[in-house]
Order: C-alpha cells, then sequence, then structure tokens
C-alpha cells in the first residue's frame, strides 16, 4: 500500500476541511488548485461534473468529493484517507466550541476574523462563478478569451435555468441540475 | 442513546440532497420535535457556530448535537452515522461513473450540466451576498476576493487569511476607538 500517498490525501483534504468556510462551494477553487496540481483529477471540467453528481447524491459535497477522489486515487483506503482527512478540523473545532460556546461567539477577536472572511468568500464564489460561466459557454478559461468558440446552446441553457432559478427560487439544485441536463441531451443532440 | 444518535445522523445523511441546508427540517423534525434533544434556540446557536467554523454543516451539526447528548463517543457516532450514507454511495456511484462517460447522450447531459453548475455557485454567493452585515469594509474585502480569485493570483488559502486578517485588524483598531472616545 502506497503508505506515503495516502498520507498526503490525508494532509491535503485536512487543509481543504480546515479552510472550507460558508458551505461548500468556497471550497471550490481550493480543490481545484490541490487536486489539480497533484494530477488528482484531470481538469476542472470533471471537477464541474463532480459538483453536479455530488447534488444529486445524498450528503455534503465536502465528504462526496473526497470520498470519490480517495477512492479514484487508492481504492478504499485512499477513500477513508481523504474523507477522514475532510472531517477531521470539523470534528476537532465543534467538539472544543462545544464546551466553551458562550466564550467563542462572543469572542471579539473570532467575531472580527469572521467579518472578514464572509465577504472574501462571497468575491471568491463571484469569480469562481463567473469563471465557469465563461467556462460553459465559450469553453475557455479567462485568461484566454476568445469570442470565436461561443457556444450559443450553452447560453440558451443558462438563460433557461436562470429563469428557472429566479422564479423558483426555494427550487432544490437537483432540479436545475436535471434541467440542465435534459437540455444539454435534447439541444446537443438536436443541433 | 449512542446506537440511536448513529442511526438519526445516518438517516439525516441518507436524506440531504442538495446542500447542507436540506437537512435543517429534518433536523428540526427528529431531533428537536420528536425527541426533544435540544430546543429551538439552541439549534440557532448551532446554525450560527456551524457557519462560524469551517466545515460542512452536516457535519458541525451532528458533532455538536452528538457531543451534547453523550460527550466524544456520541459526536463520534453522530459524525459516523452523517457521513456514512454518502461515503458508500460515492464509492458504488464510481464504479459507474468512469464507464458510462464515453457514452455521446450522458456527454451531452454533462455539458448543459457544467453550464447549470456555474449557475448554483453564482447563486450560492447570492444567497451569502444577501446574510452579509454591509459596511464599507464588506465591499472592500469582496471586491479584492473577487480580482485575487479571477486570475488565480495567489492560493486561495491566503486569499482567505487575507480576508480574516483585515476583519480582526479592522476589529481590534475600532474596539480602540471606542475606549478612547470613552476616555
Amino acid at each position: 500500500m502506497p503508505i506515503k500517498e495516502i498520507l498526503i490525501l490525508f494532509l491535503t483534504f485536512f487543509k481543504i476541511g480546515l479552510f472550507t468556510f460558508g458551505g461548500g462551494y468556497a471550497m471550490i477553487p481550493m480543490i481545484e488548485e490541490e487536486v489539480v496540481n497533484h494530477g488528482w483529477l484531470d481538469s476542472v471540467d470533471t471537477l464541474v461534473e463532480f459538483i453536479a453528481i455530488s447534488e444529486s447524491t445524498p450528503g455534503p459535497f465536502a465528504v462526496n468529493i473526497a470520498t470519490f477522489i480517495g477512492f479514484q486515487q487508492y481504492g478504499v483506503f485512499g477513500a477513508l484517507a481523504a474523507t477522514l482527512g475532510v472531517v477531521l478540523p470539523s470534528f476537532i473545532i465543534i467538539s472544543v466550541v462545544a464546551r466553551f460556546y458562550r466564550k467563542f461567539s462572543g469572542n471579539n477577536h473570532v467575531q472580527g476574523f469572521l467579518q472578514g472572511v464572509k465577504p472574501i468568500i462571497v468575491g471568491i464564489l463571484a469569480a469562481v462563478g463567473l469563471g465557469l460561466v465563461i467556462r460553459g459557454i465559450l469553453h475557455t478559461d479567462i485568461k484566454n478569451l476568445d469570442l470565436a468558440s461561443l457556444d450559443v446552446i450553452a447560453i440558451v441553457i443558462f438563460l433557461i435555468v436562470l429563469v428557472v432559478s429566479r422564479l423558483r427560487p426555494k427550487l432544490n439544485p437537483v432540479y436545475l441540475i436535471l434541467i440542465s441536463a435534459i437540455l444539454g441531451i435534447t439541444l446537443y443532440s438536436l443541433f | 442513546m449512542l446506537w440511536e444518535l448513529f442511526w438519526m445522523f445516518f438517516k439525516i445523511g441518507l436524506f440531504t440532497f442538495g446542500g447542507g441546508y436540506a437537512m435543517i427540517p429534518l433536523i428540526q423534525r427528529e431531533i428537536i420535535d420528536k425527541r426533544g434533544w435540544i430546543d429551538h434556540a439552541e439549534f440557532m446557536d448551532i446554525l450560527a457556530i456551524a457557519e462560524s467554523t469551517p466545515g460542512p454543516i452536516a457535519i458541525n451539526c451532528a458533532t455538536y448535537i452528538g457531543y451534547k447528548q453523550k460527550g466524544f463517543l456520541g459526536s463520534l457516532m453522530a459524525t459516523l452515522g452523517v457521513v456514512l450514507p454518502s461515503f458508500a454511495i460515492i464509492i458504488l456511484l464510481s464504479f459507474f461513473l468512469l464507464a458510462y462517460k464515453e457514452n455521446p447522450l450522458i456527454a451531452n447531459a454533462f455539458q448543459g450540466i457544467r453550464v447549470g453548475v456555474s449557475l448554483l455557485i453564482v447563486n450560492a454567493g447570492i444567497k451569502l451576498f444577501n446574510k452579509l452585515k454591509k459596511n464599507w469594509l464588506a465591499y472592500v474585502l469582496i471586491i479584492i476576493g473577487f480580482c485575487l480569485m479571477l486570475f488565480h493570483v495567489i492560493p486561495t488559502m491566503y486569499v482567505i487569511l487575507i480576508g480574516g486578517v483585515v476583519g480582526l485588524l479592522y476589529s481590534l483598531l475600532k474596539k480602540k476607538d471606542v475606549t478612547q472616545d470613552a476616555d
């Protein structure tokens, strides 16, 4: 068993778990840096597809992606190491916080730190979202924009999903993914 | 009790589709209304903690409620329970996923899905923005985060830390102002 590689897997997902503020999506860029750089996923596209799979299966995104990448790399032991790594930071932190909740929530330093982290996460999500929208409709990344590769079908899909999600803001994301999948199959197969 | 904690969070883990917030009604029904393990006010506190500590909300809730009920072993069982369903399902799915990706229909479906997912992420950002306490610092940090990430200037970890450190310094400076005003 490749003990050293599995340890790296564990440590990488520990780091990812430690920096996941504001829900799973904020960790997408970090996963992208770590996972694509280590060569654990071939491209960002695979990561985006996995986000859809994760949304359509139960469980937190962080756990799903850790299990998936760990399993792909080193089987069940890899999956265990990566999942343990991503869960452990929250587990430790919450165990401590559960004891000292009053102190923790009233602590000005903690509150100050979080007042800065939250808006930064909004900025990160905006940049990641925009990057993925551009990737989806131009099939290039933001550094090599080329309007020649404009994908009209992708724009149509984007607008339809946008309208649906504005009309029904409480709709479970699973349905939005289902709608985009059906649109993808029909439109790309027809045209 | 330990077994019940495990089983309860196993069920919650199994039925949490579409992100951690989907499990809130489940927790309310199973843990607050039916079992009375915690009350509503405490649950609101837990959500606030979960949002202000790293890690998925589902894990944070399970660890906290498990700890409150049965100490360390309780948190271990609850966390194990909430993680296990996704762990098993993803391993099963991994086998099929790679086998069917070459199919042209599936490829087209994923082409569409990639567009849909990008919108989900934009929506997540908008939701977080709406909950934000908005002052000039927040807007400056949003712009800094956006610019640094758009062109991948530095690793995400440092971008998050920059936000935290700036927020911390700001709160320290503001506090100093208040005490000086008081003098």
